[in-house]
């Protein structure tokens, strides 16, 4: 039975400030604003909501919605950040000096996301941002403006900046992951002739698996809770139009900015915003447990 | 010789890149303690090149009891949580009882709760407390907010861990709490340091917690904060909030540098077995 204390402030923490409050959301997320039991109203609202899907007269430039904006993060930044650290991760084998290139990107992955936000201020600013000034040297004259001050380069310029915080945490996990695969692998396809194309489809990014299910699952939930980058770099609005508007970021506004505040609204997308993580988890569970 | 011309491309490329993955926060810097003015246009023209930390001065006396507000809240917010949770992880680890895989599947998929899930009601529980815009708010959140992950952390490292150590005290007729703090804990020391640097990152670097409890009152406000209320982005001076922006990454990155080894063993210590 004194083996109970071991557990007690644990289990009275995780309770309170926890299981609790994410039971008692779930609570909020079936009344409307004055208190009347609505069922699953509220949902009904705000999945139909042009505020979280608005893709009446596609295609056109941003808002899409949270949730699509969401998903084009995932559908972006997932990819890109997993191959570009799975592909540096390899090359920096062969580069001297490599820890330091690596110390470099991962900074990313330290910095406060609500710097990361600001940063992209400065990135993407139309006078001082190295990114327009590209666009600029090169001639594409679309692009050499501000960044942040219209919807679609909004939207795309911090989901790129996402990238560039974020593929840090991919190349560390396989650089890690690839010091664990004996050299004798690949010596053995190379003699056998097989082309550098064939030994990563059949020898390494298979071994790496355990990496990549790791990398893909931190990855989707980290897109899918992402808010204070877009908070630092626009407004809790979500920038022009709402075309940087995510999830986290509508749930924030509904209980905490706009007035009267819509509590029952914003537990809601708390709620799905809770499913959708859960959904994303629960395949890799069983990976992360040891045994 | 086509092997060493590949590699001097490979590493021409690799440093390049690297270079060039610092520009955004060498924007920063600059942005930060060279005149606005002078580098319109860009940070890389030095025509005209006055270099001064007055911007860090003043941004300094913004948001500089938002700095120690955060010392504040990540260094009881890191130790909290890794005492108690080592207590449960070690629980976890070596004793059976009935619930106890179910119990822990639960705290483990805790984890992946966004901040927003507990939002509402947590407000409404810290105004209750009496705790609203309290530094204690944010320590007792923090503390709760980090145990499912360092649970599932210090459980996995301690599973791995040998038992027999542990056995032979028992024989010697130690109690539990006595195998636990002068055996499992120094055993578990490798692994604490992973957990303190990453805790207490994640504790500096939160914005939601703290804006949600301490949105806008001065005397709680950690720095994350105190860098988007009192100096703002709006009507406002960008040389003043790169050099703020500047102050609140230091402490994380000046801290990563240096417990480096830490971190990667924190991230990747449970994607990869052993």
């Amino acid at each position: 039975m004194l083996r109970l204390v071991f557990f007690a402030p644990a289990l009275l923490l995780v309770l309170l400030f926890v299981a609790y409050p994410v039971f008692a959301t779930i609570g909020v997320s079936l009344f409307s604003s004055d208190g009347s039991f609505v069922g699953f109203g509220n949902y009904g609202t705000v999945l139909g909501s042009p505020d979280t899907a608005n893709l009446n007269g596609f295609p056109k430039p941003p808002p899409y919605g949270t949730l699509i904006h969401n998903a084009i993060w995932i559908g972006i930044h997932l990819p890109l950040s997993l191959f570009l650290g799975l592909w540096l991760a390899l090359v920096l084998r062969d580069v001297k000096g490599a820890s330091w290139i690596k110390t470099a990107i991962f900074i990313g992955m330290v910095t406060p996301l609500i710097v990361g936000g600001i940063l992209m201020l400065y990135l993407y600013d139309g006078n001082i941002g190295v990114v327009p000034s590209f666009f600029n040297l090169i001639g594409v004259q679309s692009l050499a403006t501000g960044w942040l001050q219209h919807p679609v380069t909004l939207l795309f310029g911090l989901i790129f900046g996402s990238v560039w915080l974020w593929t840090g945490f991919s190349l560390i996990v396989y650089s890690a992951g690839l010091t664990t695969i004996p050299k004798d692998y690949w010596e053995a396809a190379k003699v056998d002739g097989t082309s550098t194309f064939r030994m990563f489809t059949r020898v390494t990014f298979p071994l790496l698996k355990p990496m990549t299910i790791v990398v893909i699952t931190m990855t989707i939930l980290w897109e899918l809770k992402i808010f204070d980058l877009v908070f630092g770099a626009t407004n809790p609005q979500g920038g022009v139009g709402g075309a940087a508007d995510v999830l986290g970021l509508q749930m924030y506004r509904y209980a905490f900015v706009q007035l009267p505040a819509n509590v029952g609204a914003a537990a809601a997308v708390a709620t799905f915003l809770s499913i959708l993580t859960m959904v994303a988890t629960v395949a890799t569970l069983r990976y992360m447990v040891k045994r | 010789m086509k092997l060493r011309l590949r590699s001097i491309v490979i590493h021409v490329f690799a440093w390049a890149l690297a270079i060039a993955w610092l520009f955004p926060f060498v924007g920063l810097l600059m942005a930060s303690f060279r005149p606005i003015p002078e580098i319109i246009g860009g940070w890389w023209n030095f025509g005209q090149f006055s270099p001064t930390l007055d911007k860090f001065g003043s941004a300094f006396s913004k948001i500089g009891t938002g700095l120690g507000n955060s010392v504040l809240i990540a260094v009881p917010g890191t130790l909290i949580p890794m005492f108690v949770a080592t207590l449960a992880g070690y629980g976890f680890a070596r004793f059976s009882f009935p619930v106890r895989d179910y119990l822990f599947l639960t705290i483990v998929l805790l984890m992946t709760i966004p901040q927003q899930m507990v939002a509402i009601p947590i407000f409404r529980i810290m105004l209750g407390l009496g705790l609203a815009n309290t530094v204690s708010s944010l320590i007792l959140l923090h503390s709760a907010w980090g145990l499912p992950w360092i649970i599932l952390f210090m459980r996995n490292f301690i599973s791995s861990l040998p038992k027999e150590v542990e056995e032979a005290a028992r024989v010697d007729g130690a109690s539990d709490f006595k195998v636990f703090f002068r055996i499992v804990l120094p055993m578990a020391l490798p692994a604490l340091g992973a957990v303190a640097v990453l805790q207490f990152m994640w504790v500096w670097n939160d914005f939601f917690f703290a804006v949600l409890l301490c949105p806008a009152t001065v005397s709680c406000m950690p720095a994350t904060v105190a860098l988007i209320r009192t100096i703002g982005r709006f009507e406002f001076d960008p040389g003043l909030l790169a050099a703020g922006s500047v102050l609140v990454m230091l402490v994380p990155v000046a801290m990563y540098a240096v417990l480096q080894r830490y971190y990667i063993r924190g991230m990747v210590g449970w994607t990869i077995k052993g």
